[in-house]
C-alpha cells in the first residue's frame, strides 16, 4: 500500500512538474558524465603509468580482478548495452536477437581489415601484418563507420516488414534473425563456391589497429581502452542527446502507448525504424570494435546467449536509463568475463571442491531476469517514467484510482 | 498535381503487394518442381524421407500443442516450452535407462515404458504448473515486455537445471524402441517412426475431445475468449489456467520421452532449438488453434524431412536456417497462420 501511494505521489509530480525533473535530470547528467569520464581517465592513467612500476603483487591483483581486456570488453558492452536500450527501453520493442547486428558488425571488421580476401590486395590507410600484403586493409575508422552503416542497413531491413507486429511476434522474428544470421556465417564458407566468411574457423587474424602512425599491438591494450570507452563516451551522448530530442519523444511516447502516440502524428514506422536502425548501428560499432579487441571474428561466438546477456544488462540497470544501463553493462560483463571465473577459483581453493562456477551463468542470468520482472521490473535505478509505466496494473484498481482522483483534485485546489 | 500525389502511394504499395505475390508464387512453382522431379526420380527415397520427417513432426506437434494453448488463453509465448521438453526427455532418460535399467526391447521394458511415459508427463504438467503459479500468474495484467522477459529467464534456469542434471555433453544410450527399420518397395520405414506416430495420434486426439467436449475444455474455451466473463459465470480462471499449463507440460513430456527413446540421445540445449521449430509450427497452423498446431507440426517436419533428405535441395546444415525462415515470413505475410481466424477461435 505504501509503494503504492509512493507510485501515486510520483506520477503527480512528473505530470505536474515536468520541468523541475528536466532540471534535475540535467544536473544528474553532469554528475555522471563527469563519474564517467573520471573512471575512464583513472583506469587508463593507472594501467598506462603505474602497473608498469607497479609491485608485483599489485600488477598480479589488477591483471585478475580488473584486466584491461575485461575493461575493453565492458566499455565494447556499454556501447552495444546502450544500443539495444534504444529499441527496448526507448522504443518498447523486445529485440532477442541483437546478436545478430554485433555478428555482422565483427564480420565488416573480418572482411574490411584482414588478409581474408586474399583474391584483392586493397589498402586505405590500414595496417596489414607483416608478411600479409593481400586482403582488404581500411583504417580502422572507415571501417567502424561502414561497421555502422552496413549493420544501420540491415537494421531497416529486419526491421522494415517486421515492426508491424505485435510485440511478442516481433520478439521471435528478432529470435529468428538472431538465429539465421549467425548460422549463415558458421555455413557461409562456401555460398556459390565462393569463401564469405571462412565457416566456423573464423576469420583471424584481424589487423592491429593504427592511428595516426601509432600502431597498437596486442599488448596495447590501454590505448585500446581509451578509444573504446570513447565510443562508448559517444553513444551516452547520443543516448542523451536523442532521448530529449524529437526522435527520442516519440520513441517514448510509441513505448508509452502506441495507438495515443500515432493520433497525435507521430509516424509508427518511421519512428520505429528509426530506432532499429540506431540499435543496429550501435550493435555494428561493437562488432567491429569487439573483433579489434580480441584480433579475430569467430561465428560460433555468436549465439543467443549474447542477446539475452545484452538485454539482461538493460534490465537490471533500469529501460530507458541511460546510467543505469550503463552500470548494469559493467556489472553483468564483469561478471561474465572476470567475475565467475576469478571468484569460482577462490571458492574452489578455500573449500577444496570444485565447482564449475562459469557454468553458472545461466542460473544467474536467468534467475535476474525473473526477479526483476517480479519484483523491480524498473531497475534499479528507474526512470519515474518508467516506474510508472511498469506498475500501471497497479492502478488499474478502482480503490486505487478513487484515490488518486481525490489527491488531484487535492492538488489542483493548492495549486490555485 | 494534388491527382498525382494521392495516387502515388497507392500504386507503390500495390506494386509491393503484386511483387510478394509473384515471388511467393515463383518460390512455390520451384519448390513443387523440385519435389515433383525427386518424386518420379525416386520415389523410394521421396518417401523415405517423408516418413522420417511425419515422425519429427508428430514431435513438432505435441510440443508445438503446449505453446499454442498457453498462447490461446493468456496471449504468452512461452519460451521455457522447449526447455521443459528437454527436461521431460532428461528426465526419462534418467528414469527409464539409469533408475529402472530398461534397455533394449523386451516385454518388462515395453511396460516400464509405459509407465515412464505416464510419470514423464506428469513431472512436465508439474514443472509447468509451478512456473505459472510463481511468475507468470503474478504478471498477468503486467505490460507485455515484463511476463516476455520472464518466461526468456525461464528458459534459462530450466537449461541450466538440465545442464547440471545431464552434463554438458550429450549423453548417448540403448534405446527400448528398436532403431531398426523395414523395407517396403524400397521405402525404409524405422519402427520408431511407427511407433512414435501411432502414440502421438491417441494423444492428440485425447487432447482436442478434452478441449472440445468436456466441462474443463468448455471452462478453457470461455477463460481464452474473456477472464472477466468467465470468472461471473463461475468459472475459477486460475485454477483453468494451471489446468491449461499442466496439460501443456505433460505433452512436452510425452514428447521428451518420444525423442529420447526413437534417437537415444539427449543434451540440455534440446529444448531451443526443438522449441523453436514447434514454435513456428504453431505459427504455421495459427497460433491458438489446437488442429492447426498437429498440421503445423507435420508440414515442419514433412519440410524439413525434404529439406534434409532429397539431393539438390539446400541440405541438412541449413535445415534451421529454412525452418527460421518459414516463421519470420509467415510472421510477416500470414500471421494468423494456415487455419488461423485467431481472434475467433482461440484454443
Amino acid at each position: 500500500m505504501a509503494k503504492g501511494a509512493k507510485l501515486r505521489k510520483e506520477k503527480q509530480s512528473v505530470a505536474v512538474s515536468g520541468e523541475s525533473l528536466a532540471q534535475q535530470s540535467s544536473s544528474q547528467n553532469r554528475r555522471w558524465t563527469r563519474g564517467f569520464i573520471i573512471a575512464v581517465v583513472l583506469i587508463y592513467v593507472i594501467n598506462k603509468f603505474y602497473i608498469p612500476v607497479a609491485p608485483m603483487q599489485v600488477k598480479v591483483a589488477f591483471n585478475t580482478w580488473l584486466s584491461l581486456t575485461s575493461m575493453g570488453e565492458i566499455m565494447v558492452f556499454i556501447l552495444m548495452a546502450l544500443g539495444l536500450n534504444i529499441v527496448v527501453g526507448y522504443a518498447g520493442l523486445l529485440d532477442l536477437g541483437y546478436v545478430a547486428f554485433w555478428a555482422l558488425g565483427g564480420y565488416v571488421a573480418g572482411w574490411l581489415m584482414s588478409g581474408f580476401f586474399d583474391q584483392v590486395t586493397f589498402k586505405f590507410g590500414g595496417n596489414p601484418a607483416k608478411g600479409l600484403p593481400h586482403g582488404i586493409h581500411l583504417n580502422v575508422f572507415l571501417v567502424l563507420i561502414a561497421g555502422g552503416i552496413f549493420t544501420a542497413i540491415w537494421g531497416v531491413i529486419i526491421g522494415a516488414p517486421t515492426l508491424r507486429l505485435k510485440s511478442d511476434y516481433l520478439a521471435l522474428v528478432t529470435l529468428g534473425f538472431g538465429e539465421i544470421i549467425p548460422q549463415f556465417m558458421v555455413n557461409g564458407e562456401n555460398i556459390g563456391g565462393f569463401n564469405m566468411t571462412n565457416g566456423s574457423k573464423g576469420i583471424n587474424p584481424v589487423d592491429n589497429i593504427k592511428i595516426f602512425g601509432f600502431e597498437f599491438g596486442p599488448f596495447a591494450l590501454a590505448d585500446k581502452f581509451l578509444l573504446y570507452a570513447a565510443l562508448a563516451g559517444m553513444m551516452i551522448f547520443l543516448s542523451l542527446r536523442l532521448r530529449d530530442g524529437r526522435l527520442g519523444r516519440a520513441w517514448l511516447a510509441i513505448r508509452e502507448d502506441e495507438l495515443a502516440a500515432s493520433m497525435m502524428g507521430v509516424p509508427l514506422m518511421r519512428t520505429k525504424l528509426a530506432s532499429y536502425a540506431v540499435g543496429a548501428t550501435a550493435g555494428g560499432v561493437g562488432g567491429v570494435a569487439f573483433a579489434t579487441l580480441i584480433g579475430g571474428v569467430y561465428a560460433e561466438r555468436f549465439n543467443f546467449q549474447i542477446s539475452i546477456i545484452i538485454l539482461s544488462m538493460v534490465v537490471l540497470g533500469g529501460m530507458g536509463n541511460v546510467w543505469g544501463v550503463m552500470l548494469g553493462a559493467t556489472l553483468l560483463a564483469w561478471i561474465n568475463n572476470t567475475g565467475l571465473v576469478q571468484i569460482g577459483k577462490i571458492f574452489n581453493a578455500a573449500t577444496g571442491m570444485n565447482v564449475d562456477f562459469p557454468s553458472f551463468n545461466f542460473l544467474i542470468f536467468g534467475v535476474l531476469l525473473v526477479l526483476m520482472m517480479l519484483f523491480r521490473r524498473e531497475g534499479f535505478i528507474p526512470e519515474a517514467r518508467v516506474r510508472l509505466i511498469m506498475h500501471e496494473d497497479e492502478f488499474a484498481d478502482v480503490s486505487n484510482v478513487t484515490d488518486q482522483i481525490k489527491l488531484e483534485g487535492h492538488h489542483h485546489h493548492e495549486s490555485h | 498535381m494534388a491527382s498525382t500525389t494521392a495516387s502515388a502511394p497507392r500504386a507503390s504499395v500495390n506494386v509491393g503487394k503484386l511483387l510478394t505475390r509473384v515471388s511467393m508464387l515463383m518460390l512455390g512453382i520451384v519448390v513443387v518442381y523440385w519435389l515433383g522431379r525427386n518424386l518420379i526420380s525416386s520415389p523410394a527415397q521421396f518417401f523415405t524421407v517423408g516418413i522420417t520427417g511425419l515422425s519429427n513432426g508428430a514431435l513438432y506437434a505435441l510440443i508445438a500443442l503446449g505453446y499454442t494453448l498457453v498462447y490461446g488463453i493468456i496471449e504468452l509465448i512461452n519460451f521455457a516450452h522447449g526447455d521443459l521438453f528437454m527436461l521431460g526427455a532428461v528426465f526419462s532418460y534418467f528414469f527409464l535407462t539409469k533408475f529402472l535399467a530398461a534397455e533394449g526391447g523386451s516385454a518388462r521394458n515395453y511396460g516400464l515404458l509405459a509407465l515412464t511415459l505416464v510419470i514423464a508427463m506428469a513431472f512436465c504438467a508439474t514443472i509447468n504448473v509451478v512456473i505459472e503459479r510463481l511468475a507468470y500468474r503474478r504478471l498477468r495484467d503486467a505490460p507485455k515486455l515484463a511476463p516476455l522477459i520472464t518466461a526468456v529467464g525461464m528458459s534459462f534456469i530450466l537449461q541450466f537445471i538440465g545442464l547440471k542434471w545431464n552434463g554438458s555433453a550429450p549423453r548417448n544410450f540403448t534405446t527400448i524402441l528398436p532403431n531398426t527399420s523395414f523395407e517396403f518397395q524400397g521405402v525404409v520405414v524405422p519402427y520408431t517412426a511407427l511407433i512414435v506416430v501411432s502414440l502421438t495420434i491417441p494423444l492428440l486426439v485425447i487432447l482436442v475431445t478434452l478441449v472440445n467436449k468436456t466441462r474443463q475444455g468448455r471452462a478453457m474455451r470461455a477463460t481464452a475468449q474473456d477472464k472477466d466473463a468467465a470468472r461471473l459465470m463461475g468459472i475459477d480462471v486460475n485454477k483453468t489456467i494451471s489446468f491449461t499449463f499442466a496439460l501443456g507440460g505433460a505433452m512436452a513430456g510425452a514428447a521428451g520421452l518420444m525423442f529420447a527413446q526413437s534417437y537415444g540421445t539427449v543434451a540440455y540445449n534440446l529444448g531451443f532449438q526443438l522449441g523453436l521449430i514447434a514454435f513456428t509450427s504453431a505459427v504455421l497452423g495459427g497460433v491458438g488453434n489446437l488442429n492447426g498446431a498437429v498440421l503445423g507440426g507435420f508440414l515442419i517436419g514433412l519440410i524439413q524431412g525434404f529439406n534434409d533428405g532429397l539431393p539438390f535441395g539446400p541440405g541438412q546444415k541449413w535445415s534451421q536456417t529454412m525452418v527460421f525462415t518459414i516463421l519470420i515470413l509467415l510472421m510477416v505475410y500470414r500471421p494468423a497462420g494456415l487455419l488461423g481466424k485467431a481472434t475467433t477461435e482461440k484454443v
